[in-house]
């Protein structure tokens, strides 16, 4: 594939390559400096597979004060940086270009410190999502950000792109999650953006960092709350003849004042490959498949249930089957979580992001189907029903290019229908490289200028990720 | 002074245009409410958002509700309730703190962003906005978020907006996501506990299975001879039953918790949500955010410093409000100096404008961040003609 464009590579900085290894040698101890082309391939790309360039060198610093050093020599001698978490964004957030230095902050992974008392974990970047919980379980908390990838990907990535998860829909994503950061900015500051309290003083600088997409700074280490869990948790599984039945029953238990944690929908290839890579008992006979997983203590969990069951019903609901045991919870979740993977096992794949209003969704389905059989191609689709954020995955053959084009034309067109029906392009992947040039879409240039002048607050130069989010032509500068 | 009152953005974006050529400094108003918080600002021109309002969208099967931001508030909390919904995060009202009258518009909710109790649980005003529009200072009509909750399209300049106080610019349009009403609320109460203990109550609570909404404690004195701890319930009603039984259970070295319900309950919380203990009184009054094991340890050392001062905590102590003697820089000194070993920071929520002019009421930012600030400041109103100075001198 070849459709999304990378800036062309600035020569002058290609010629000054040594110069620029021998300058960042000062600054970081020899194994923290990736130069050879054979070690720097790891980080060509990211799980946006089907781009990738080979950075200039590679900086895996071990503390903030290096990550600063870093920047700041980046900045002076004008050569353009990639940060990078743990590499798993699939809108190509993290993918570099030949003329950039790729900090990566996988070797900042260490816990700093646990405060039960205040719910607050301070951890560095590089630690990934699941640690997080991990380092807590036995004590009964949680992180309640949970992307499909947790087991891989990094705190740091997930504060870059604002990461959701299949529990959002009452936790909320990382930006709801996180109370304080360390950042490191262009120019080498370190600043302190809030800490163990909820609130940080004068504009929402917080707010702004997250979802930033590595455009303002690089975050080194993160005060994120962390949640007690809930005495139980039990996911169930409801199989409807017809998606608008699956879609008209989530919009009535959330009408009648239920919020399950997590509703996430599956349509009948997505249930056949998850079923067929994670045996997990899903039905086969069935249209769409909702998965809805309650919390509270079992009379709690009985209660809920017995009520989103009966709305389930009115709603012509086929099978009702209900985990009976950590273990089968385990596997309905695995089934889900492992949906891509899942599906990358039978075919190549693309992974679109798109939110759209629920009540659109049967419409949305409708017209999805449409889109990618007017490629000629098929679509297994796994949401998040009670959002609305939708992950069609659009099934091809990568190795050959007039399919893989209509793979992403088919993801375009999709993208454009959601925000068309009222939604956005992006609900948790992040823009990167791959939606980077339908922001024109969703935001008109007045938009647009608004935010390239708040980044450019940052990053007056544009070096910082700087082929991402914003269509490479008509940036502006301040 | 020159009042103007668009009824439609464009001519909101035509207003800005024409006092941009003179860069003439202009005030935001909503209801008027709270237009005591942050610096004093001396400006010739206010814009009203009192010509834009009313509902645009309400999706109650897709929790959201979007309205004009000179929409009262109270419109918007009747029609949730209408449909068994609510407002996430139990927004303040400042008139009684603050001695004002008027309608606090939604506008102003988002502007401020203000919460309430439940922030603790549902987080804050910024994180139930999901989009806004807004006039920049460039006269320019502008987006970001939008109408659904999952959305990670661009810089979130939603969040940047939330909490400005009218600084960047001129709000049209907010949309929150929403929450169904709880079935039944219920709060148990504590007596007698000193703040320490309090805190430390309230901390087992809300690192329990039983999901507290609410977490306050009010020493003796503040609205009552004795000390009350506060924890609120909110769910189906054979939860609740369940839940404040183990907590009882959980937190019995307290002592045995009453519990209160219906009028009495919501009275008590709103008294706690608006600050209405320090209502009508001439002191200055601070409001302090800290980790919330901090919160006593901050009040102990103020103490020492400013023996007349009185508090209560909410947010399970990570929230302090503090009242002092509207005298010499109203503690100023004492109060940062007390909070800057501890992490955290305190704004001068109510004083008199002299006070305020005089003393930085929004806690000093480290300068790399002072210098963002005015950054985005000048990159959302080149000009500096929105509410110019509210937030920090000279920004």
């Amino acid at each position: 594939m070849s459709a999304i464009a990378f800036p062309i590579p600035d020569a002058d900085i290609l010629a000054r390559r040594d110069a620029i290894i021998a300058g960042l040698s000062l600054l970081v101890p020899p194994e923290a400096l990736i130069t050879s082309a054979d070690e720097r391939r790891p980080y060509e790309t990211d799980a946006l597979t089907a781009y990738r360039r080979l950075p200039l060198a590679v900086v895996l610093p071990s503390t903030t004060q290096q990550v600063a050093a870093v920047l700041s020599y980046c900045e002076k001698h004008g050569v353009p940086v990639v940060p990078r978490g743990a590499g798993t964004s699939l809108a190509g957030g993290a993918i570099p270009q030949e003329d950039a230095v790729v900090i990566g902050v996988s070797k900042m992974n260490r816990i700093l410190e646990i405060d039960y008392a205040n719910r607050v974990a301070k951890v560095q970047a590089g630690v990934t999502n699941l640690a997080v919980t991990g380092e807590v379980m036995a004590e009964g908390f949680f992180y309640a950000p949970d992307p499909s990838s947790q087991l891989a990907c990094s705190i740091g990535g997930n504060i870059a792109m604002n990461s959701g998860g299949a529990h959002c829909l009452k936790y909320g994503v990382t930006t709801n999650n996180v109370l304080g950061v360390t950042l490191v900015m262009l120019d080498g500051s370190i600043v302190e953006i809030g800490g163990a309290h909820l609130d940080a003083p004068g504009l929402d600088l917080l707010g702004l960092i997250v979802g930033s997409e590595g455009q303002l700074g690089i975050v080194t280490e993160a005060t994120v709350r962390i949640l007690r869990s809930a005495e139980g948790a039990r996911p169930v599984l409801f199989g409807f003849p017809t998606s608008e039945q699956a879609g008209s029953a989530v919009a009535a238990i959330i009408g009648a004042g239920i919020i399950p944690v997590a509703m996430e929908f599956m349509d009948k290839p997505a249930i056949e490959i998850c079923e067929a890579f994670a045996h997990a008992g899903y039905p086969m006979d069935v249209e769409a498949l909702l998965i809805i997983e309650v919390e509270g203590s079992d009379d709690e969990m009985d209660a809920q249930l017995a009520r989103i069951v009966a709305i389930a019903r009115e709603h012509g609901v086929k099978t009702v089957k209900e985990s009976k045991s950590a273990m089968e919870t385990a596997a309905i979740w695995k089934g889900r979580k492992s949906a891509f993977g899942a599906t990358g096992r039978i075919a190549d794949y693309i992974c679109m992001d798109g939110t759209i209003p629920t009540g659109q969704l049967p419409h949305v389905l409708r017209r999805m189907d449409e889109i990618v059989k007017g490629y000629g191609l098929r679509v297994a689709n796994v949401f998040h029903a009670g959002d609305g954020n939708l992950h069609p995955l659009i099934l091809y053959n990568c190795n050959d290019p007039v399919e893989a084009q209509k793979a992403e034309d088919a993801g375009m067109d999709i993208l454009k229908l959601c925000v068309e029906v009222g939604g956005c392009l992006t609900g948790e992947h992040g823009v990167g490289i791959e939606k980077r040039d339908l922001m024109t879409v969703q935001f008109n240039e007045a938009d647009l200028h608004q935010q390239m002048r708040v980044r450019a607050v940052f990053d007056g130069q544009w070096l910082l990720n700087p082929a991402k989010v914003f269509p490479l032509e008509g940036r502006v500068a301040a | 002074m020159t009042l103007h009152i668009p009824t439609t953005e464009a001519q909101a974006c035509a207003v800005v245009k024409s006092l941009i050529e003179n860069a003439t400094p202009l005030s935001i108003m909503g209801g008027n409410t709270r237009a005591g918080l942050g610096r004093p600002t001396q400006t010739q021109s206010t814009l009203s958002s009192a010509g834009l309002t009313g509902i645009t969208l309400y999706e109650p099967s897709e929790m959201v509700i979007g309205a004009r931001a000179g929409t009262p508030l109270a419109l918007i909390q009747e029609t949730l309730a209408d449909r068994g919904q609510m407002l996430p995060f139990e927004p303040m009202d400042h008139r009684a703190l603050l001695g004002t009258s008027g309608e606090p518009t939604i506008g102003a909710v988002a502007s401020g962003n203000i919460s309430g109790p439940r922030r603790i649980n549902a987080g804050a005003a910024r994180d139930s906005l999901i989009g806004i529009r807004l006039v920049n200072g460039r006269g320019e009509a502008i987006k970001s978020g939008g109408r659904v909750m999952k959305n990670v399209t661009g810089l979130d300049l939603v969040k940047l907006v939330a909490g400005s106080h009218g600084t960047l610019g001129f709000l049209t349009e907010v949309i929150f996501r929403v929450l169904p009403r709880p079935e039944r609320i219920v709060t148990l109460v504590w007596q007698g506990l000193a703040d320490e203990a309090a805190v430390s109550l309230l901390s087992a609570a809300l690192g329990s299975p039983f999901e507290p909404f609410a977490a306050a404690h009010l020493p003796a004195g503040i609205g009552g001879d004795h000390a009350r701890t506060l924890l609120r319930l909110e769910n189906f009603s054979a939860s609740i039953d369940y839940r404040a039984a183990e907590l009882a259970s959980l937190l019995s070295d307290h002592g045995v918790p009453v519990m209160i319900e219906g009028a009495d309950s919501q009275a008590l919380w709103e008294e706690v949500r608006d600050a209405r203990f320090f209502a009508g009184t001439q002191e200055a009054v601070w409001r302090l955010s800290l980790a919330p094991t901090n919160g006593p340890k901050a009040t102990a050392a103020i103490a020492r410093a400013l023996p007349q001062a009185r508090w209560f905590y909410d947010w399970g102590g990570g929230l302090v409000w503090l009242a002092v003697p509207d005298a010499g820089d109203a503690g100023t000194a004492a109060i940062r100096a007390a909070i800057k070993p501890l992490g955290g920071h305190a704004t001068l929520v109510r004083a008199s404008d002299g006070l305020r002019a005089s003393v930085p009421v929004f806690e000093p930012l480290a300068e790399p961040l002072m210098r963002v600030t005015a950054g985005i400041k000048q990159s959302f109103d080149p000009a500096g003609i929105f509410e110019p100075g509210r937030m920090y001198a000279g920004i």
